[in-house]
């Protein structure tokens, strides 16, 4: 089971290291991982996607909670989140191919942000699924990089991530 | 104008504390230098490792906190391993260590260690100061984070320059404001509520009580929910004292260690009331099983302990005391059937096991069982850790006492620092420190922090020349191939204790261990009490 947790964390130095510590501690396994500062300066907000079943997710809040930094932890509910994260693709275009990719990239949302001789660099802001259809659609192009941030995510309508 | 060393000692003195161990060194020294005019006793241990399990062991016997400081780079890292067997046990030490300068920190200068960083799964929380102007906050904040809640160490690494500059004047915060720390204290009612329903319809409900009883202060109003419903009790490691073990509701230690009526009756209960344990894996070691046999109560300050280990019915998270007063106050007239009462005392007389005795040699279990009584009614027992563990939490008779071992951790080389910080905190009461041959000499250095300090420690050294559990492990589960745990005679204990100045003597018969036991408890001397013990002598 995949899941999204969203920690919001005093802004402090070796806030970090107290979170993402604990998951090699716990034998707790990470897909991705975001932070950035929120709307309060003193908070920062790391977002986290991990594997596991109920009862590891389970432990890892209470962990999480346990950590004095760790002012909110938050489990996103299937459905009733938004999810981004940021992909820019590197890929081998020969000038026969190069519009064939363009056409690709923007009929999936993507934007075209460099272009050269041998390559087109794509990005790409969408969920983790799509930005896998993408990858996957680039792929027999021939994929030279790929560099994504991790997953972040927010609730759907008026609810926030602190209340 | 005052330097943040002499904040430091000024927090300290805030915070009542009167006695610290530890042990100096160059990025410590501003602090060692504003202590030399405090009126704060500074014990000097002999390794730092020593200066925590001392703290642990001051905490324990005092109910409060205990504070070992270090130099920075190896005096930090010798820390570690007391830092976690406080950790472990959830004993409330503050770990104060001396940094290198602000600006040399990440050089790799000489006696530099990120200690922060080495300590994050040891401790529950820890600090780097930056400014001298946050010590104040940040001890206040130590001191309650590590008294509150589910009590644990908490690290304060200091560099050397923010212990020399100074600011305008000292003021101690009266609160403090954790956004993310507000451990809640009082139990969910709702589940107290279904928690008193469940008790009232169970049919052979037992207790089991960990360390969380006695570092609550919940011993006594946990006695009188037993004794007002007649439900058995039993005790994990740390959970021993909780009651006195001569009470006829009292079961002993469960466990892989522990006593045989305890394990039949958490095997046949239907209702396992659990108090502030975490039922690691030697307390029960197929916790499924135990979920599937009986609804769980657990009862914990920290929620991350419920349903760790154990599948939970009714989990309330919350302050001990509270929680149990509101048991006692709530349960009406309820009291265990008649039936269950029964065949628990059948059991407790039944399953008595009197273990034979070997010429030339001292039945350590028979031993600990006799010295108990010549104990006075207060006396505190720290046990180490081996056989001599086991020996000790099933054959000690408490009565008004601790016991004080590491039962999460399981350190070997606690008991005689422990004993030592034990001593500070108590020196009245009788305090004596078991320990193997083995655990003994990891921490026999002490004996001169004992006789510097006129300490009257009583050790008793259980002599068997072997790592007993280990070999004991080695016997049973790998063909008898005792593979590095036979031990020479070394040393002579009683030329050592001779060395230091101290009064020893050796046994070599249940008899003559009594007899010297006897002079021994009377004395107010420091003493070694050596025990020749059979090397075969099982555990249990």
């Amino acid at each position: 089971m995949q899941y999204t947790l969203s920690i919001l964390v005093e802004n402090q130095a070796g806030a970090l290291s107290k979170i993402s510590g604990l998951f090699s501690r716990r034998s707790f396994n990470i897909d991705s991982l975001a932070v950035g500062v929120t709307n309060d300066p003193s908070v920062s907000r790391i977002t986290i996607v991990a594997n596991g079943d109920e009862y590891v997710v389970e432990q890892l809040e209470k962990q999480l909670n346990k950590l004095i930094p760790v002012i909110k932890v938050k489990r996103f509910a299937e459905g009733e989140y938004i999810s981004r994260e940021l992909s820019l693709i590197k890929v081998h275009s020969s000038s026969a191919k190069r519009f064939e990719i363009i056409k690709m990239a923007e009929l999936m949302g993507a934007k075209i942000i460099d272009v050269a001789q041998s390559t087109v660099t794509v990005e790409y802001c969408e969920t983790s699924e799509k930005t896998k259809t993408l990858i996957d659609l680039l792929k027999p192009y021939g994929i030279r990089e790929i560099v994504r941030t991790g997953t972040v995510a927010i609730d759907k309508g008026s609810a926030t991530a602190a209340n | 104008m005052i330097n943040g060393a002499d904040i430091m000692v000024k927090c300290l003195e805030a915070e009542n504390v009167s006695v610290v161990f530890g042990y100096p060194g160059a990025a410590i020294c501003p602090f060692y230098d504003s202590l030399y005019n405090s009126d704060i006793k500074h014990v000097l241990v002999r390794q730092e490792q020593n200066a925590a399990h001392a703290a642990s062991g001051y905490a324990r016997a005092k109910s409060t906190v205990g504070v070992c400081v270090a130099t920075s780079g190896p005096g930090a890292t010798n820390l570690i391993t007391g830092i976690a067997t406080a950790y472990m046990d959830s004993i409330p030490i503050i770990a104060i260590t001396g940094q290198v300068r602000s600006d040399l920190i990440g050089r790799d200068v000489f006696q530099e260690a990120d200690i922060t960083g080495a300590c994050e799964p040891f401790v529950k929380h820890s600090y780097l100061v930056n400014k001298t102007e946050d010590l104040p906050r940040i001890f206040k904040e130590a001191f309650h984070i590590a008294t509150t809640g589910r009590p644990g160490p908490v690290l304060i690494d200091i560099p050397i320059d923010i212990q020399q500059n100074t600011i305008d004047e000292f003021v101690y915060p009266d609160k403090v404001n954790i956004v993310g720390y507000k451990p809640n204290t009082k139990g969910h009612t709702v589940q107290i509520k279904r928690a008193l329903e469940l008790i009232s319809e169970s049919a052979r409900p037992i207790i089991v009580a960990g360390g969380g009883v006695l570092g609550s202060g919940s011993k006594l109003k946990l006695v009188e929910f037993a004794e007002k419903t007649g439900i058995p009790v039993l005790s994990t490691m740390m959970g021993i004292g909780v009651m006195p073990s001569e009470h006829e509701l009292y079961m002993g230690m469960l466990g892989t260690y522990g006593k045989a009526p305890a394990n039949r009756a958490l095997h046949e209960a239907d209702l396992v009331i659990v108090c502030g344990a975490r039922l690691g894996d030697r307390a029960v070691a197929a916790p499924d099983q135990m979920g599937q046999r009986a609804k769980v109560i657990h009862i914990d300050m920290d929620p991350a302990e419920i349903g760790k280990n154990v599948k939970t019915t009714i989990p309330i998270v919350g302050d001990m005391k509270n929680v149990i007063t509101s048991l006692v106050n709530e349960i009406g007239d309820y009291r265990v059937p008649q039936e269950w009462s029964e065949t628990i005392r059948e059991w407790k007389t039944e399953l008595l096991a009197i273990p034979p005795t070997f010429d030339g040699y001292v039945e350590p279990r028979h031993f600990i069982s006799k010295l108990s009584s010549m104990l006075r009614s207060k006396a505190i027992l720290v046990a180490d850790v081996g056989q001599n563990q086991i020996w000790c939490a099933n054959n000690f008779r408490i009565r008004e006492g601790r016991f004080l071992t590491t039962g999460g951790m399981g350190t070997m080389g606690y008991s005689i620092p422990a004993a030592i910080g034990a001593k500070f905190a108590r020196p009245t009461r009788d305090v004596v420190a078991v320990c193997g041959d083995g655990s003994f000499q990891m921490s026999l250095n002490e004996l001169a922090t004992i006789v510097q300090n006129d300490l009257a420690v009583k050790i008793i050294v259980m002599k068997n020349s072997r790592l007993g559990m280990v070999r004991e492990l080695q016997d049973n589960n790998y063909g008898h191939r005792h593979s590095a745990t036979i031990l020479n005679d070394a040393p002579n204990i009683e030329a050592l204790a001779k060395a230091y100045g101290i009064n020893c003597a050796t046994a070599n018969s249940n008899e003559e261990a009594e007899k010297i036991a006897q002079e021994m408890v009377k004395s107010d001397e420091t003493f070694i009490l050596v025990c020749n013990v059979y090397p075969d002598t099982p555990s249990i």
